[in-house]
């Protein structure tokens, strides 16, 4: 092989890399979480089937989901100053991915929701149990827990799109690892690093919403 | 033998000699042609593009027929490019090369260079509210530009730390950040500059200084000083009275500026 890599080159530029290390685990904390409290009181709202709120969630949804989340982003970062709302790219970018999960998390929680048989609402009617109390315990703990691997793949894709931040100047991690390609023109050497930290910190969110689900979910089994 | 040389080396001497005069000045030729010859871009607007009705236009278009003018004689415009029109000066195609062409050492060794006639310079740029002469003025503020660009590397190296540089993919999306009101200056090539005033934005990106200057200059060939004279002479000129600003703001959008 003719080409001969030089990771060294890289090397004096490890800060630009760790610093996007943190702000992409920065937007991916910030938007899974409110990400999936959005989604499920979407899906709270969806399941209900209030009348107007149902609806205007349902036009939420359909709208994210069939729009790309590079286009949303500039929508909130170079449209929506137009209108007087002007947003730093990080607020942009967080709000961007908090409002893509919301969408995505809605339509996997409601299904999770539907998945809850009829009888056991019934059942828990019969015990008294109020309505919070039936969502809180009978439906939403129950759901998250049928549809928890979908919604950690949902937040895994979330994280990776982040990488479309870098062009808002959001410096996450491709942010940085375009930077260090401009000043050294090590392009192979650098995306090689760039895409193992990505599967690196993939895993490890992976492994992270596995131990979260079992403590969320397995622990109760037994209250 | 030594003769014989003498007599060959007298002999080439006297032969030359009457061509050396008829292509000793460049000037002469011109006027006894008629026309001025001029090497001007097609594919680099605002300098030089072809127009809707397929003349073509822009700024060193208009330099070189204000040249033609001054050395009363019609101009015939060649279409070049930029790897092409140096060969077609040093082969006698044409008299001048007006195609937004910058000075280096290496060119120097093959033509001469006029006095500079246009701007082309990377600078900071940004509406008149923001009063920045200088690097250090940014503190505070907010500076739009290509990632990885000449403008990109130099500011970096002469902003101050609180500076806040966002760097952006490529240049419609700094264009868009500076339009949009996300950054406050965009640091960019002044051709990029004029480009934008053209659209009539909301947001004027006027020139606040130099970050690197490469003006263009008339490439002419080797020896030839008194078309240098001439060409330097009609520059000046055309600076003092003002043809030469009208120009440059028809074009760029920007008066000239004080020194090219």
């Amino acid at each position: 092989m003719a080409y001969k890599f030089d990771f060294g080159a890289i090397v004096p530029h490890w800060q630009l890399l760790f610093d996007g290390v943190i702000l992409t685990t920065e937007l991916t904390v910030i938007g899974a979480v409110v990400g999936v409290g959005l989604g499920i009181m979407g899906a709270w709202a969806r399941a209900s089937r209030a009348p107007v709120i149902s609806q205007i969630v349902g036009v939420y949804v359909e709208l994210i989901r069939n729009t790309p989340f590079l286009v949303q982003l500039f929508f909130i970062f170079f449209g929506l100053p137009a209108l007087g709302v002007k947003l730093t790219e990080f607020q942009a970018a967080v709000l961007a991915m908090i409002v893509n999960l919301g969408a995505y998390s809605t339509e996997i929680i409601r299904a999770g929701i539907q998945a809850i048989p009829q009888g056991q609402i019934e059942a828990a009617q019969s015990l008294a149990m109020n309505r919070v109390q039936i969502f809180r315990y009978v439906v939403i703990l129950p759901a998250l827990k049928k549809i928890w691997p979908a919604l950690s793949s949902q937040i895994v894709i979330v994280m990776l799109g982040s990488s479309v931040c870098s062009q808002i100047a959001a410096e996450e991690l491709t942010f940085g690892a375009n930077y260090i390609q401009a000043l050294n023109f090590r392009a192979f050497e650098v995306y090689f690093v760039v895409t193992g930290l990505y599967l690196v910190m993939s895993i490890l969110l992976r492994m992270g919403l596995k131990v979260l689900g079992n403590f969320l979910f397995e622990r109760r089994r037994h209250v | 033998m030594k003769q014989f040389f003498k007599t060959a080396i007298a002999a080439v001497v006297m032969l030359a000699a009457p061509l050396g005069a008829a292509s000793a000045s460049a000037l002469d030729s011109i006027s006894e042609a008629g026309v001025l010859k001029v090497a001007v871009p097609q594919d680099f607007p605002p300098f030089g593009s072809v127009g809707t009705d397929m003349q073509p236009k822009g700024y060193d278009i208009d330099m070189a027929a204000l040249i033609a003018e001054e050395l009363g004689v019609k101009l015939e415009l060649v279409p070049v490019t930029s790897s092409n029109r140096i060969p077609y000066l040093n082969t006698g195609k044409v008299d001048l090369v007006i195609s937004s062409l910058g000075k280096n050492p290496d060119r120097e060794k093959v033509i001469d260079f006029s006095d500079p006639y246009a701007p082309f310079y990377n600078g900071v740029f940004g509406p008149a509210d923001f009063s920045v002469e200088k690097a250090a003025d940014l503190a505070g503020m907010s500076v739009g530009v290509t990632r990885g660009a000449i403008e990109d590397l130099e500011l970096t190296k002469i902003a101050p730390s609180d500076v806040d540089i966002k760097r952006y993919e490529d240049n419609n999306g700094t264009i868009s950040a500076f339009l949009s009101g996300q950054v406050d200056l965009i640091a960019t090539g002044n051709v990029t500059a004029a480009a934008i005033i053209e659209r009539d934005p909301p947001r004027k990106p006027e020139p606040k200084f130099l970050i690197k200057n490469s003006p263009c200059y008339v490439g002419l060939n080797k020896d030839e000083p008194e078309l240098m004279a001439k060409v330097n002479e009609i520059i000046a000129a055309s600076i003092a009275d003002g043809r030469l600003n009208a120009i440059a703001e028809k074009w760029l959008g920007i008066p000239l500026p004080e020194k090219l």
